[in-house]
């Protein structure tokens, strides 16, 4: 089996049988990381570019750490200490790369379509590591594989060394679970990507923040809107708590942060409507204390730190996947 | 000179005519129209050169109301040379410049430098239109009576709306004692502000910000409203959304003098053009909706809508070719309008006749220009072209230095046959002017 796909843009040019491939895949790849020497073959002699146009911890050490699990060269790239900052184009920037024979760039760019666009100019493969407002689609799949994971052994949190993978596939799917993501969905990447992969594979999702984050054309994907946390969050079996872009600078959002925490914040107040079984998840970085109570974040409902581990698999089976991986090399790991 | 162009159906709304008509032109002027071809005995075509143009369409050359031509400031984008010959190319006699080039033309030696260079280089008629305000910066007024003394035909600060409505007052109030328009470019800044595209399903999708219709909707409001305190003609630019239209229709029903414009890519295209992410497809006002479209096309139909100009906007391809965000806004559109509106009338949303008007007597009634009708007399500024030819857009053989159109590959039909300004043959190129 291999992916449908040459690039990794967005979570809509994936076919379902695509999403459970790579899924699959990062179960197996995942346990490489529990051994003494986190290190397989699979990827040697691969160079794979890491182009993160825009700050980046959590997204770039993730793929760092699972092309070097993998043994493939990475190199990365950033606009400060680039040539980008003498001037040189987007474009003459992306195709000296190129002429270096990578065979997989990673994009991470603030303006929305930019890999789409470098690979519309390169021939090797280009993933999306989060563009804009407009897709996260690696963010994605490791959420569907943490709530996968979550629904299977329940929301017990994680103990300090992390659970150990066992590999096998979880007996639940996401289908029909409801998924309310809360906050700025308007500038939210990981908004949109989770959208489409949660609808895709059957979960019912819904959005909820302050109407001056939610666009309501949204209704035109089948997403209803709420602006009353309290009404929302007893029906919620995941709630996927988005982080206030306060870089963004668009000052008239929302009044403060403060009111923005009062209303729309994961507090002991709205959480006491919650299901017994919820799931917190955050994509990072947290503003901890406006979009969620640290208690919360820190709590036994909350998996945020294993969307963190699940990444570095999801993004070990990608690379794998993408770069050049085939099934008879299964034995490589 | 005399020339006789014979064989084709000639089109001239401004005459309401449409059949077969002989065109006669003697110094570079209309001297007549001969029915069915058909000449009084013994006064033949002796004394003409002939040219026949069987099966083709002639009109009156077309007149844009909206172009950049860049220069001066900009020249690797366009220069008057390279945009003339554009508009020639695209069947356009006379143009309209618009004034945020480099030095702006906002005093009367801009203007005239520019009508210098029209005259020595330019292939068809340019008339500029001159700043509303000085640097297009929207503070004090621009030299406007040293401009109309150059020659400008309009004020806009296109591309750089007015934001001060106290200004935009002023300007048309003083505007008015000139006996020319002004020209809105109707763009609330701060609801556009950081905009990319049409606020819409498909900008959501793209996580591109959005430009509501709103930001049109209220300036074009505003200067209604204006047009109505001051009596000072208005002619609104690149209309684009549906309330745009219903405030125009309305206005003119109460007797405000308001009139506007719209171009070929509204009427083609809607903010789908920007799925992919094509910085072709970036342009301000943004392509809108179906609806907005579909309104836009009844506002040509019900005489709202006075004029179809192109915003010709050409810009070099490292402009365009970089993120969405940081591309330039803009389109050429001389070399494509033609076929473009075809067709709309192919489709049957346009009469021919109406289309003819719309690029001719329709953008000479906004800035009352002797231009834009074969009646006797007239510049013989004309238009021939075959409707049913088939083109494929490739904008590697435009004449503009502008390569930044959306309609790259689309296969249309309409070809510019040739282009005539006061009688003489401009295009085809000939080796001399080439």
């Amino acid at each position: 089996m291999s992916l449908s796909i040459q690039n990794l843009l967005s979570i809509r040019d994936l076919k379902k049988s695509d999403i459970e491939l790579i899924l699959k895949t990062a179960r197996n790849l995942k346990e490489i990381s529990w051994r003494p020497i986190k290190k397989v073959p699979a990827l040697r002699g691969k160079t794979i570019l890491l182009c993160f146009f825009e700050p980046s911890t959590r997204t770039r050490t993730s793929f760092e750490i699972a092309a070097k699990r993998l043994s493939a060269d990475t190199i990365n790239i950033s606009t400060g200490g680039s040539s980008m900052e003498k001037g040189e184009s987007l474009m003459d920037t992306v195709r000296n790369l190129e002429a270096m024979q990578p065979d997989l760039v990673v994009v991470r760019h603030a303006s929305s379509g930019v890999p789409q666009m470098i690979a519309n100019w390169i021939c090797c493969p280009v993933i999306n590591a989060g563009d804009g407002s407009h897709e996260h689609p690696t963010q994605a799949l490791l959420d569907l594989m943490t709530i996968e994971d979550a629904m299977d052994r329940g929301p017990r949190g994680r103990g300090p060394l992390g659970h150990r993978p066992s590999g096998h596939r979880p007996k639940r799917s996401v289908a029909g679970l409801s998924v309310v993501i809360v906050g700025d969905i308007l500038h939210s990447r990981v908004a949109r990507s989770n959208i489409w992969l949660l609808k895709m594979m059957g979960a019912k999702v819904a959005v909820a923040g302050p109407a001056t984050m939610i666009p309501t054309e949204i209704r035109a994907w089948g997403v209803p809107i709420y602006n009353d946390l309290k009404e929302v969050i007893p029906m919620a079996d995941v709630l996927m708590m988005l982080r206030i872009q306060r870089e963004r600078g668009d000052e008239s959002l929302f009044p403060s942060l403060r009111e923005y925490a009062r209303y729309f914040g994961l507090n002991c107040e709205t959480f006491s409507g919650a299901k017994p079984s919820v799931v917190i998840m955050h994509p990072g970085p947290v503003n901890r204390g406006v979009e969620i109570a640290p208690e919360i974040a820190d709590g036994a409902h909350s998996v945020i730190l294993d969307q963190v581990t699940n990444g570095v698999a999801i993004r070990m089976a990608l690379l794998y996947l993408m770069c050049g991986g085939k099934e008879k090399n299964q034995k490589l790991f | 000179m005399r020339l006789a162009i014979t064989g084709g159906l000639v089109v001239d709304p401004s005459q309401k005519l449409s059949g077969s008509y002989t065109v006669l032109i003697e110094d570079g002027q209309i001297a007549g129209l001969v029915k069915d071809h058909k000449f009084p005995k013994g006064k033949g075509l002796t004394d003409y050169e002939i040219m026949d143009v069987k099966g083709a369409t002639l009109c009156p050359g077309f007149i844009d109301l909206h172009t950049h031509l860049r220069e001066p400031g900009f020249e690797y984008r366009e220069d008057i040379a390279s945009g003339t010959r554009a508009a020639a190319a695209g069947g356009f006699t006379t143009i309209c410049c618009m004034a945020n080039t480099n030095p702006v033309n906002d005093n009367g030696q801009v203007t005239e430098f520019i009508l210098k260079q029209a005259k020595a280089k330019g292939l068809v008629h340019v008339l500029p239109v001159g700043a509303v305000s000085q640097g297009l910066k929207g503070k004090g007024l621009a030299a406007i009576g040293e401009m109309v003394s150059a020659g400008v035909v309009a004020v806009s600060d296109d591309g750089e709306p007015v934001m001060n409505g106290a200004l935009m007052r002023h300007a048309m109030e003083y505007t008015k004692g000139f006996g020319i328009p002004v020209i809105s470019h109707a763009e609330d800044k701060d609801l556009s502000q950081g905009g990319l595209m049409h606020e819409g399903e498909v900008s959501v999708r793209l996580g591109l910000k959005g430009i509501p219709a709103a930001a049109e909707e209220t300036m074009i409001h505003r200067d209604i409203l204006l047009a109505r305190l001051t009596g000072c003609h208005l002619h609104v630019a690149h209309l684009s959304s549906r309330g745009g239209v219903d405030l125009v229709r309305q206005a003119k029903k109460m007797g405000i003098p308001v009139t506007c414009e719209v171009t070929p890519h509204h009427l083609l295209l809607t903010d789908e053009a920007c799925a992919g992410f094509n910085p072709h497809a970036k342009v301000k006002p943004p392509l809108r909706s179906e609806v907005d479209r579909n309104s836009l096309l009844q506002g040509l139909c019900d005489g709202t809508i006075d004029a179809i100009a192109t915003d010709h906007a050409p810009h070099s391809l490292d402009e365009k070719m970089t993120a969405f965000d940081e591309a330039n806004f803009g389109m050429v559109g001389l070399e494509t309008a033609l076929p473009l509106l075809l067709k709309l009338v192919e489709s049957r949303k346009l009469k021919l006749g109406e289309m003819v008007r719309l690029l001719t007597s329709g953008p000479a009634t906004v800035l009352n220009l002797k231009k834009g009708s074969l009646k006797k007399g007239w510049p013989a500024d004309l238009c021939i072209f075959d409707p049913k030819s088939p083109v494929t857009i490739d904008s590697s053989k435009f004449h503009s230095k502008g390569r930044n159109t959306p309609f790259e590959g689309f296969r249309l039909n309409g070809k510019i046959l040739y282009t005539i300004v006061e009688g003489r043959k401009i295009f085809p190129f000939s080796t001399l002017n080439r």
